[in-house]
């Protein structure tokens, strides 16, 4: 303790004397201890892709999932704590329907961000309150193209062209980065992220996990949803397919 | 003297033994509430929309304002056409403007004019009762290009092509239907408006002055007045 916060992380509502503000810091080292989540914005499609730990055998396959609908058309996926997160996707969803509501139209999902941000930042503001340990990954696919904005526990936000968050989030991005998201179509896309999920998954740290899917985009004709069956085994076919061409390669060279 | 009035006598203003309380007798035609008794009318063209209206207001028989502009501007691309009650027209149009003056900063870009549109049908809708107020809605956005929509007394709304409104409308059903024609170009559909606007101000007492027309596009509003003098001629038999 002496060592670490001295005293100034007791509290979210409180700087430390070099400017920082320790309750967050750690709000934002449990979305880090999180399995990995991607975001991957095409032409004209995006993919949100998560790494879902399973910590027992025992659990129902599909249960506590990490991919919500806080509206037909926007898609949110979570890293962290998902108690934290599921608070998160609640108030999404009702700003959504309020926007509905009173204005007739969908939201955009820049309005959208905005308030999810401003609500998770205001508990980083309080005594009484810790930060959510969660970030929030939000897609839609709207007339002037598809979007993607990560809010980090802070209650910072940006627009995205591919976002990575969560244990593996350092060589998701390297992974990310290599690819020409620009003119990828959706099909390409939902490939590439169960690829890179299935890579940067560490096998000797955590054994079981379960690949989550879903897109939002032109072929959807703007609707977020879950890939259906058939693109999700094939998706997952062919990420392992790649891991096995991997590990040849890898022992060929050795 | 001795009429009636909401079944009091009128003379009892003068009874020294009760309090006279000053105040407006709507059935006195001078003292009436003020009234838009209107022309109003829009028509969406590709690329944007004409809209128009006389500019007339009057109260009872009496014209308290012949250079009325009842174009009322919402945002930079967005207008109303007051028709009903010059108060309650002006009260509505001024709480949408905030609210979506508001919008605009929050959003960071123009607000559609479907919004906008929600907004008065909102007000209108919920305050139904008390309201007297006819209000068409246009606009251009990048999403829908230019759109109408007509917001009548019981708040309904409904995007139309294009859409007459005011006590002066009645009479020009007849010519709207025949010469509308789907896909006209920006000078037909002023010349259209025109036209109509006017011939109903030929025959509905309550509407008259001069014809304002707006027209709304990509690049913005521009605004004409064709002042009564300067009026297409019709048979007038």
């Amino acid at each position: 303790m002496s060592t670490i916060g001295a005293g100034y992380d007791l509290s979210a509502s409180q700087f430390s004397p070099d400017g920082r503000v320790f309750q967050v810091e750690y709000a934002q080292k449990a979305v880090e201890n999180s399995g990995t989540v991607i975001g991957l914005r095409g032409k004209d499609c995006i993919v949100l892709a998560v790494e879902k730990l399973v910590t027992s055998k025992l659990y129902e396959a599909g249960s506590n999932r990490r991919i919500f609908n806080v509206d037909r058309h926007i898609g949110m996926a979570v890293s962290g704590l998902i108690s934290d997160a599921r608070q998160i996707v609640e108030t999404a969803r009702a700003e959504c329907a309020n926007y509905r509501s009173q204005y007739g139209t969908n939201i955009p999902l820049k309005y959208l961000n905005d308030r999810v941000s401003m609500f998770m930042h205001a508990y980083t503001l309080y005594s009484a309150v810790r930060p959510f340990g969660c970030s929030v990954i939000l897609a839609a696919y709207e007339a002037d193209g598809p979007q993607m904005y990560m809010i980090d526990p802070s209650g910072v936000s940006y627009g995205y062209l591919g976002c990575a968050v969560g244990k593996a989030k350092q060589s998701a991005k390297t992974e990310i980065e290599k690819l020409n998201l620009k003119d990828m179509t959706s099909d390409q896309l939902v490939k590439e992220a169960a690829k890179i999920i299935y890579q940067v998954h560490d096998e000797l740290k955590d054994k079981e996990f379960e690949l989550e899917l879903s897109w939002v985009g032109k072929n959807t004709k703007g609707v977020h949803e879950r890939v259906s069956d058939a693109v999700y085994q094939e998706a997952e076919r062919s990420a392992k397919l790649a891991m096995e061409d991997d590990s040849d390669s890898e022992t060929e060279d050795m | 003297m001795a009429m009636m009035m909401n079944g009091r006598s009128a003379m009892s203003k003068f009874d020294l033994a009760s309090p006279y309380i000053p105040s407006y007798d709507p059935t006195v035609p001078w003292q009436a509430e003020h009234r838009t008794g209107t022309t109003i009318m829009a028509v969406e063209f590709d690329g944007g929309v004409v809209i128009g209206a006389d500019s007339r207001s009057t109260t009872g028989v009496y014209i308290a304002n012949r250079v009325t502009d009842k174009l009322t501007k919402i945002t930079d691309n967005i207008y109303c056409c007051r028709s009903g009650s010059s108060a309650d027209t002006q009260a509505i149009a001024d709480v949408v403007r905030y609210h979506i003056g508001m919008h605009r900063m929050e959003l960071g870009e123009e607000p559609r004019v479907e919004v906008a549109a929600t907004l008065f049908q909102d007000m209108c809708y919920n305050y139904r009762d008390s309201l007297t107020a006819g209000i068409i809605l246009a606009g251009w956005d990048p999403y829908k290009g230019g759109q109408v929509y007509t917001i009548p007394l019981g708040g309904m709304m409904l995007r139309q092509q294009i859409t007459i409104g005011g006590s002066g409308s009645t009479y020009v059903y007849g010519y709207v239907d025949k010469h509308f024609k789907p896909g006209m170009t920006k000078d037909e559909c002023m010349k259209f408006v025109l036209n109509a606007v006017t011939l109903a101000m030929l025959r509905d007492g309550s509407s008259g002055g001069c014809v304002r027309l707006g027209v709304i596009t990509k690049e913005g509003t521009v605004k004409h007045c064709v002042l009564g003098n300067e009026l297409p001629q019709f048979f007038m038999g």
